[in-house]
């Protein structure tokens, strides 16, 4: 067995640009041993999304990024022996690898392709059953549907598919480290309760699940932290040692840069309590965690550890909120900030009488919109000396009810004509609103299981 | 010792650079010192209290701060501050990534520690090895 093992990541998320994976290949495929290439492509909504189109099209529910993504590596990696890892299987992850066994043909090969399922709890439980699991909220009291639920399965049936030979693995709903660990544990051997080892692995997981965060993706601060050449970032490299020593690296010649700084930001990215970082796989603990700067856009991670994993998964539940509503109206110039003000109370007025139990968020681009707050606490403090000379209104409301909504939408629009002098530019927009939240669930309720596909002739 | 001069508000966009993650209605903030003497010199300034205080807007149900010193850093979790979650909320920026930022235009009061930090990363501010 090999001692060191390469893990590129190929995407980060759903958005994410569709050629980064192209030189995390190239550098893959130069190298020996245990190469694996990772995509995480599955937001929160992205599932429910998915669970929608399926409904209408049992052919569909994976990730409509997916041929995007795979079709520039695909025959790369499966030439030079890297196997694939990603969760492009949202709601349909059978669809997934039938639409990739596809794409393989169609580029002469014939891999092994292997399906990891279970997630899904959507008729598990009821909403009620849902409801009385909710933590960190009540958003999910007195619902009578839901569209769909999730679990956050472990990496254990990554590694099984991968014991079996298969060549691409294709997920749905999985702990984002687990894309990560599974091969680790697959390489390795790792057992289920080697939690320090389990740890490491999630923790190089946890490193490259968000593609160039750590590699010198936003973190340019123009003047104080500058990146290299930020537009042919380099996606990151993984090289984990058997004892669960990482080194972070990058592709020769590609932009960006990993060093102290990136890596101890992305370490800390959407973690809470560091001694307690929960899996389904470990908890994770880095409050010993060491970061070692070798220079030339490597580090070395080390001191991470493992607890007993927690006996409940965490499980993402989401639901139709009706709609959101959104109108936008500039105002410039002179005296724009008053203008604008004013513009602000009319509609507040009017909304006031035609739809009263409608709560309206209005936010000023050019005084406080990301800073401001619902209520808009932030923005009166600010108004009306501000002297900013141009200023974009924005309108906000959700509600089940479209057609107070569309009022609002209607009020701001109004404005042309019928509100302070020099309006201009406005944009409205009414688009359906899929909300979320979190539960802790039985692990019983999931399926954690691998299917190998039937391999091409 | 370097006294640097200050001509303009100290902000904690001096000594330390953060980045926000969100999971449902909760943020955390990293924030991540320039360089390690900046560690000792913030941890009495940038407290929880404070930065409670710096959200007030967004009225926080509680703020806690752990604290990193292998990675010369801090993580700030704020419960309740993000207007019910990206799918919930009215605002622009429901992921609340931009508040990083606003976690970086904390006041900081000039002690000598300060001072020193800021003058260590004068002098140095390539390598970095924390402590």
């Amino acid at each position: 067995m090999r001692d060191t093992v390469y893990i590129g990541s190929g995407a980060g998320f759903a958005g994410d640009r569709v050629d980064a994976a192209g030189p995390v290949v190239a550098t893959l495929a130069q190298l020996s041993g245990p190469r694996f290439l990772v995509f995480e492509t599955l937001a929160e909504r992205t599932l429910a999304l998915c669970q929608l189109a399926r409904r209408t099209d049992p052919s569909r529910g994976y990730s409509p990024a997916m041929d995007r993504f795979l079709s520039p590596v695909l025959a790369p990696c499966l030439a030079a022996g890297i196997r694939i890892i990603g969760n492009f299987g949202a709601a349909n992850p059978h669809a997934a690898a039938a639409r990739i066994a596809a794409l393989a043909q169609a580029a002469g090969y014939s891999p092994r392709i292997a399906v990891v399922d279970g997630s899904n709890l959507t008729d598990a439980l009821t909403p009620a059953e849902f409801a009385a699991r909710e933590t960190g909220g009540r958003l999910l009291a007195g619902r009578d549907s839901i569209v769909s639920a999730d679990a956050y399965i472990g990496a254990a049936p990554i590694a099984d598919a991968l014991n079996r030979g298969a060549d691409i693995v294709v997920t749905g709903r999985i702990a984002d480290p687990a894309l990560v660990l599974g091969p680790l544990m697959h390489a390795f051997g790792w057992g289920e309760a080697d939690w320090d080892l389990l740890a490491a692995g999630t923790l190089a997981g946890h490193l490259l699940e968000c593609g160039a965060q750590v590699s010198g993706g936003y973190f340019a601060d123009p003047g104080v932290k500058d990146v290299p050449d930020l537009a042919h970032v380099g996606y990151p490299i993984a090289e984990v040692a058997r004892d669960g020593t990482i080194r972070i690296t990058k592709p020769a010649g590609t932009g960006g840069r990993i060093d102290h700084f990136t890596v101890a930001e992305q370490m800390l990215y959407e973690i809470h309590d560091p001694a307690a970082y929960l899996t389904p796989d470990v908890v994770m603990d880095i409050t010993g965690a060491r970061i070692e700067d070798l220079g030339g856009d490597t580090v070395r991670v080390s001191g991470v550890r493992g607890h007993p994993r927690p006996d409940t998964l965490k499980a993402t539940v989401c639901f139709s909120t009706g709609f959101l509503a959104e109108a936008e109206i500039s105002y410039a110039g002179p005296n724009a900030d008053r203008r604008a003000r004013l513009a602000a109370e009319l509609v507040r007025t009017r909304m006031a009488e035609l739809a009263p139990d409608l709560q309206v968020r209005v936010d000023a681009f050019g005084i406080a919109s990301v800073f401001n707050d619902t209520p808009g606490a932030t923005l009166a403090g600010l108004w009306p000396e501000t002297r900013a000379t141009d200023v974009r209104l924005r309108f906000a409301a959700q509600s089940e009810d479209a057609t107070s909504l569309e009022r609002l939408l209607d009020e701001v629009e109004a404005l042309y004509c019928a509100g302070p002098a020099g309006g201009g530019g406005v944009r409205r927009h009414l688009t359906p609103r899929l909300a979320s939240a979190s539960c802790l669930v039985e692990r019983g309720l999931t399926a954690p299981r691998f299917t190998l596909l039937e391999r091409q002739a | 010792m370097t006294i640097v001069p200050l001509t303009e508000p100290l902000l904690l966009h001096r000594l330390a650079h953060a980045r926000a993650g969100d999971k449902g209605n909760r943020l955390n903030i990293a924030v991540v010192c320039r360089c390690p003497e900046a560690y000792a010199a913030l941890a009495p300034q940038v407290t929880a209290e404070r930065v409670a205080e710096l959200f007030a807007a967004r009225r926080p149900s509680k703020v806690v701060r752990y604290d990193l010193p292998n990675l010369a850093a801090f993580n700030f979790v704020l419960d309740d501050v993000l207007d019910g979650g990206v799918n919930a909320s009215l605002g622009l920026d429901g992921h609340g990534k931009c508040l990083s930022f606003l976690l970086l235009g904390l006041a900081l009061t000039p002690t000598p520690e300060v001072q020193s930090a800021l003058a260590a990363l004068a002098s140095a501010p390539v390598a970095f090895q924390a402590q």
